[in-house]
């Protein structure tokens, strides 16, 4: 098929790239307290601590048995993720295996690699793109705290929890599937506890 | 009446199904025809350069896993080659032939990726990925059993390999490459003439020899290409001059020739293991290396020939516990300055096939 | 096995040809000016002994007083490879010429100087950061960054 003459590069795109490098040393500027865990559903308070309704406990069943992840994979653990879903440690049989593309239709967000500044409102789009009600598992040591390249400060982000509230942290690196699948059902678990229908104050 | 058509520009952003990882296009078309194309990456910069600058030579070895990190055994293998011969240690027999037999099954497990990949953009939502993956976890849980590890080993140390293998590694790796040729049997036989995959992948994406080598690509892109340049044999490293096994070359330098020569590669690798199991001799496995060593004053630079292509490690020593400067020559960019040239013309369907076919790594591009 | 090609040899016969252009030549390696660097480069590509047609790579070290730019060449047909130097003593504003048209796998790598060291290439289609992001201050692979 026959193409023009083409110059190179048709668009100087250097104001887009001006954008988009302003955007994210505010990202950076703005990002360097961690953002704390969320962690209502730890409350031990006595009003809080009624057994949950059969509604409750049939909507928290039906939302941890089909979790579907949104794509999130810079680096290595997302190999481990993939190994996961694969035939050996098949992560289908926790009703996990729709790998959407869409954030639009995944409520869980599998961070699988270390996450640098340039990178940073991308993944804060995806997780703001995602719905209600949403969790994040930070997966690998570089999830947590930036794991082994903590110590180059100029381009990696010291850990998810800077930029999305985390649910779950999974050490390793990379985890093992088992440990992924162990991380899933300590989610399970929390989502399990969850009050949906509040009646009254909250 | 003409119709008047206007070019715009498309971005496929960091966060895609089809990209292998954080890598950005820029894309501009005409209807859905490429005009033009430009990569975006630093998506995953973590500034391995610069933190190869603080660390000992020895604690290099892990931040090298990570480059690649579906070919781990080969960077650490790279790197280590580059300080032996900056410091001018010499590796026991032995050492060298385990390092033969792990590179070559690391080389193995990235091609099954690298095809299962390829496939999976040609359309075939994941069937073949999952066939490859088994076989995969087959060669994983092998080098499992050496270094502990399943991605990232950090097993291959300077002077040698870390430890030695258990009794139970050379009993069940014959089973392997016993059972290994009929796996990559009933590939081909599913796939070699799967209308499909000839439909989507032949003639499509073609590289010509001189601009092959112009674009100074390497591996597989290079040699389907038809230039007959395998590191291994040009510039042998290690003890691969020991070693009979041919070179798949491709002859017109699409992503069907791409796809056969990483296939056609899987097999010779299955050769050298054969070759190199019959031969291990007894012995140390790592030579006396001090902890912390301080090559001369020098530099060195030190290739070999990686799943993705020539990967290099470039060292300059000032004779301190720690390297002065060390460069990563990383395959996968410089095989992507083809990309541009590669694409023109195509559809953006064909793009994502010519783009899974050069098969590149993130983590090594950005380092 | 690849020959290294030893850098006196070369610098014998580029001596003949670009007279003033080496500034010093070792085993194997080969140091030029700055200013012959193109015209050196395009020697060694174009003559048929020579016919160094791929570029394996190209990094820059900084040496505090100056930055060494360091290309390695091959051969595909001959087998023999050569490694060719230059240094850029500007410490502000450091330029060398781009090789980019003679191989054209020196693009991105030149971007990547750019970008981590501020070697600013002329001649270069698109010249701009390539790892970090516009509006990064500095250049992090310098020995005085931060």
């Amino acid at each position: 098929m026959e193409v023009g003459d083409i110059r190179p590069y048709i668009y100087p795109d250097i104001e887009l790239d001006r954008e988009e490098g302003q955007g994210i040393e505010d990202l950076k500027a703005n990002s360097q307290p961690a953002i704390p865990d969320p962690d209502k559903w730890l409350d031990e308070e006595l009003s809080q601590n009624i057994l949950l309704t059969s509604a409750d406990a049939l909507i928290n069943w039906g939302r941890r048995s089909s979790l579907w992840t949104a794509i999130c994979f810079p680096a290595c653990c997302a190999f481990e993720f993939i190994a996961a879903n694969g035939p050996r440690f098949d992560l289908a049989r926790f009703g996990m295996e729709i790998l959407r593309a869409s954030p639009r239709q995944a409520d869980l967000m599998i961070t699988a690699g270390t996450l640098t500044w340039k990178m940073a409102p991308n993944v804060q789009r995806i997780y703001n793109q995602m719905a209600e009600p949403k969790w994040v598992i930070a997966m690998g040591a570089c999830g947590i705290s930036g794991g082994i390249f903590a110590s180059a400060p100029y381009a990696v982000v010291p850990g998810y929890n800077h930029i999305i509230p985390v649910d779950v942290y999974i050490p390793g690196c990379p985890p093992r599937p088992e440990a992924l699948i162990y991380g899933i059902q300590m989610l399970q678990k929390k989502i399990a506890k969850r009050r949906n229908l509040t009646l009254g104050k909250d | 009446m003409a119709l008047k058509t206007e070019p715009f520009v498309l971005n496929m952003g960091p966060v895609h199904p089809s990209t292998h990882g954080v890598f950005r296009m820029r894309t501009t078309l005409d209807g859905e025809v490429v005009v033009d194309i430009e990569p975006i990456f630093g998506y995953l910069h973590r500034g391995v350069e610069k933190l190869a600058e603080q660390r000992t030579y020895t604690g290099i070895i892990p931040l090298t896993d990570r480059l690649d990190y579906i070919s781990s055994m080969n960077n650490n293998l790279a790197y280590c080659l580059a300080v032996e011969k900056l410091a001018g240690i010499k590796v026991p027999e032995r050492a060298e032939y385990l390092r033969v037999i792990m590179a070559e099954l690391q080389r193995i497990a990235a091609f099954l990726i690298a095809v299962g990949a390829f496939l999976n953009d040609c359309g075939a939502f994941f069937t073949p990925f999952m066939y490859m993956f088994r076989e995969r976890e087959k060669i994983v849980d092998l080098l499992e059993m050496v270094s502990g590890q399943r991605l990232t080993y950090n097993y291959i140390r300077v002077g040698g390999v870390s430890q030695d293998i258990p009794e139970e590694f050379l009993p069940a790796l014959r089973t392997f490459v016993a059972q290994m040729p009929g796996f990559i049997d009933e590939y081909d036989r599913l796939l070699m003439q799967n209308e499909i995959l000839l439909a989507r992948a032949k003639g499509v994406g073609i590289l010509t020899r001189e601009q092959a080598i112009n674009c100074a690509a390497s591996g597989p892109v290079l040699r389907a290409s038809g230039v007959k340049w395998d590191i291994r044999q040009a510039d042998p490293y290690s003890i691969y001059d020991r070693f009979e096994f041919d070179i798949p070359t491709g002859t017109v330098g699409d992503c069907y020739d791409r796809y056969r020569v990483r296939v056609a590669e899987m097999r010779q690798s299955l050769r050298i293991i054969q070759q190199a199991m019959t031969q291990l001799p007894p012995g140390p496995v790592k030579a006396a290396v001090p902890h912390l060593i301080r090559p001369p004053v020098g530099e060195a630079y030190a290739h070999l020939e990686a799943p993705k292509g020539e990967l290099g490690f470039y060292l300059v020593s000032d004779n301190s516990i720690a390297p002065y400067r060390c460069h990563i020559r990383p395959p996968s960019l410089i095989n992507l300055t083809a990309l541009r040239d590669m694409v023109r013309g195509w559809k953006v369907a064909d793009l994502i096939v010519i783009f899974g076919s050069i098969d590149i790594t993130v983590g090594e591009i950005d380092r | 096995m690849t020959a290294v090609l030893s850098g006196k040899e070369i610098a014998r016969q580029l001596t003949e040809k670009f007279p003033e252009s080496i500034i010093e030549s070792g085993q194997d390696y080969l140091v030029v000016k700055n200013e012959s660097l193109l015209a050196v480069a395009a020697f060694l590509k174009d003559t048929p002994e020579l016919n160094f047609d791929y570029l394996n790579f190209i990094t820059a070290v900084d040496y505090y007083h100056y930055f060494e730019v360091v290309y390695r060449l091959s051969s595909l047909e001959h087998n023999h490879s050569l490694v060719l130097k230059t240094h850029c003593a500007d410490r502000e504003n450091p330029a060398l010429p781009s090789v980019t048209g003679l191989w054209q796998g020196a693009d991105f790598q030149e971007r990547e100087i750019y970008d981590l060291m501020g070697i600013n290439f002329e001649g270069h289609p698109n010249m701009k950061r390539i790892f970090l992001w516009e509006g990064f201050a500095g250049h992090p692979m310098r020995k005085d960054f931060r």
